[in-house]
């Protein structure tokens, strides 16, 4: 076992400059994928929210849609995107999307309907409402989507090397490619640590969010 | 001038058949505290919420002022009018100063004001400065409902509208409260509209009870003039208008003295019980009760101003039963 660690350390060190070309190029197909889910995924959560009839309606299709597997969701997509990084992007977005949605829902639903009642008599305009009122109470709600989301992006992102996305997961589909475990670790290892750092800080915000609103001191 | 007309102002509900208020008309005048009662779903708090038109009326007009309230944008209209509710609707992400600086911000009132009114408020709601900075979550449940209140007050509305404010207090909190919102209300003298079904609540503040059953207004009067002559069985049983200690605690001492002429003299010195004439005779009664059923002296000042006895206060309670206007 330590060995293969070692032998993956040394196999790395002899490709740096690709390594480190992977990584970006997996950091930046995250980000962006995140990014765009959120201004996506945003808005039509707060409008499902506001919409009670249609609301439910929207949450279970996007519900449903989170089962469909993501390897699916590429392959799915390359037929009409064909192969490389935009049929990659699109596909995690539409990943991305559904938990940041629903998240927004719920936090935006979660609103206290006193406090809704309240802004509204004393004379809130519609958006004031929505961002004095409303979205900060959200956030915590939103951050936590937005982790999951994350998660799900960095981790899926691997199989966007399957549709010559690239990324971090070239070296898996090399090393398997080539039976060579060692290849797949640099690969797997990078993935690993990117997204536990993206669940640990984006956790850590939203506890911290949280617990601002609850104001335990 | 009145302050609030409505003329057979009706809401009905999308896919109700029966009004939840039905062509209802009355007139409020500045300064009344006017306390709508009535079992629930009797339309009190639909009428309320038509006030600062949370619900449009289907039908009827309205004038605050003698300006139509439709005239106004709804929201201009609203930050004119104090609003209280049940669950105070504090924002939690917000601290006690923010949340009380809410309608004045929307008014666009300028810091140095704001900051001195925040301070005034918490004053009048008998709240510590330093609870400033701290959030509605910190704060008991009757300590929220004061910066319920004084958030409602901030930008010095004339009218204010409470949605059973004290409804989710505890007895102790509750009767506080409604002391403190009579005190507030005898230095401010606004119009406030408040809303119960908590008749001994709303006999304690009201100047007049709108009592309603079924979307429509069945008497509105003073507290004393409904229990005196109740308009129909149903405000009978509301109110348990046979309850001769719930009339009782809206007589004074002063009204027994009043009819029975009694001479004044110094107060005698001595560890005797006394009465004063702000007292209600429900006290008078009890405290001549507890004394033997001997007759208590009344002191005013320093001043021995009369006596009551147990025959004074049967007087006084038959006397303001029968002897009412029409």
């Amino acid at each position: 076992m330590i060995d293969l660690l070692i032998d993956a350390y040394q196999y790395f060190l002899a490709n740096q400059s690709r390594f480190w070309t992977a990584a970006t190029q997996h950091l930046w197909i995250s980000s962006a994928a995140l990014a765009i889910s959120i201004a996506a995924g945003l808005p039509l959560g707060v409008w499902t929210a506001h919409e009670a009839r249609i609301g439910q309606w929207a949450i279970n299709l996007f519900g449903a849609l989170r089962l469909v597997p993501s390897l699916a969701v590429l392959f799915l997509v390359q037929p009409y995107l064909g192969i490389g990084t935009t049929p990659a992007l699109v596909a995690l977005t539409l990943l991305a999307i559904p938990p940041v949605l629903i998240a927004t829902y719920a936090g935006v639903r979660s609103v206290d309907s006193g406090v809704r009642e309240a802004a509204r008599g004393m004379g809130m305009t519609a958006g004031q409402i929505l961002w004095r009122v409303e979205l900060p109470l959200a956030l915590p709600s939103i951050v936590g989507g937005v982790r999951t989301a994350a998660v799900e992006v960095i981790a899926s992102a691997t199989l966007a090397a399957f549709i010559g996305g690239g990324g971090l997961g070239i070296f898996i589909t090399r090393g398997y490619a080539l039976f060579d475990t060692r290849i797949m670790l640099v690969g797997a290892i990078p993935v690993a640590l990117l997204a536990l750092m993206a669940e640990l800080s984006l956790g850590w915000m939203q506890r911290r969010l949280a617990s601002g609103l609850g104001a335990a001191t | 001038m009145a302050l609030i007309v409505a003329d057979r102002l009706t809401k009905t509900f999308p896919g109700e058949t029966r009004p939840a208020v039905d062509q209802v008309s009355f007139e409020i005048k500045q300064g009344e505290f006017v306390v709508l009662l009535g079992p629930s779903g009797c339309g009190k708090t639909t009428l309320l919420k038509m006030i600062n038109r949370l619900y449009e009326p289907t039908a009827g007009q309205l004038l605050i002022d003698g300006v139509d309230a439709r005239s106004v944008p709804a929201t201009e209209l609203r930050r004119r009018i104090g609003y209280v509710i049940q669950q105070t609707g504090l924002f939690p992400h917000l601290t006690v100063e923010q949340n009380i600086a809410v309608v004045p911000q929307l008014l666009k009132w300028d810091r140095r004001r704001i900051e001195a009114r925040i301070d005034e408020l918490l004053d009048l709601v008998d709240l510590p400065r330093s609870y400033r900075k701290r959030h509605p979550r910190q704060l008991s449940g009757g300590e929220q409902q004061r910066v319920g209140l004084a958030r409602a007050l901030a930008a010095d509305p004339t009218l204010m509208l409470m949605d059973e404010p004290f409804g989710a207090l505890d007895a102790i909190t509750r009767a506080r409260l409604q002391d403190e919102l009579l005190r507030i209300q005898q230095r401010l003298h606004k119009t406030i509209l408040f809303v119960t079904h908590d008749v001994d609540e709303a006999l304690r503040l009201a100047d007049r009870l709108l009592i309603m059953r079924a979307g429509r207004i069945v008497q509105f009067d003073t507290p004393l003039a409904v229990l005196a002559e109740p308009a129909d069985d149903f405000v009978r049983d509301l109110l348990g208008a046979d309850d001769v200690l719930r009339r009782l605690s809206l007589l004074t001492v002063a009204d027994a003295l009043a009819s029975n002429g009694a001479s004044e003299r110094l107060a005698e010195n001595g560890a005797q019980e006394t009465l004063k004439p702000g007292d209600t005779l429900r006290e008078a009664l009890i405290r001549v009760l507890r004394a033997g059923g001997q007759a208590l002296p009344v002191v005013a000042d320093g001043r021995n101003v009369g006596e009551i006895a147990p025959d004074t206060i049967a007087s006084a309670l038959t006397r303001k039963t029968h002897a009412l206007p029409d």
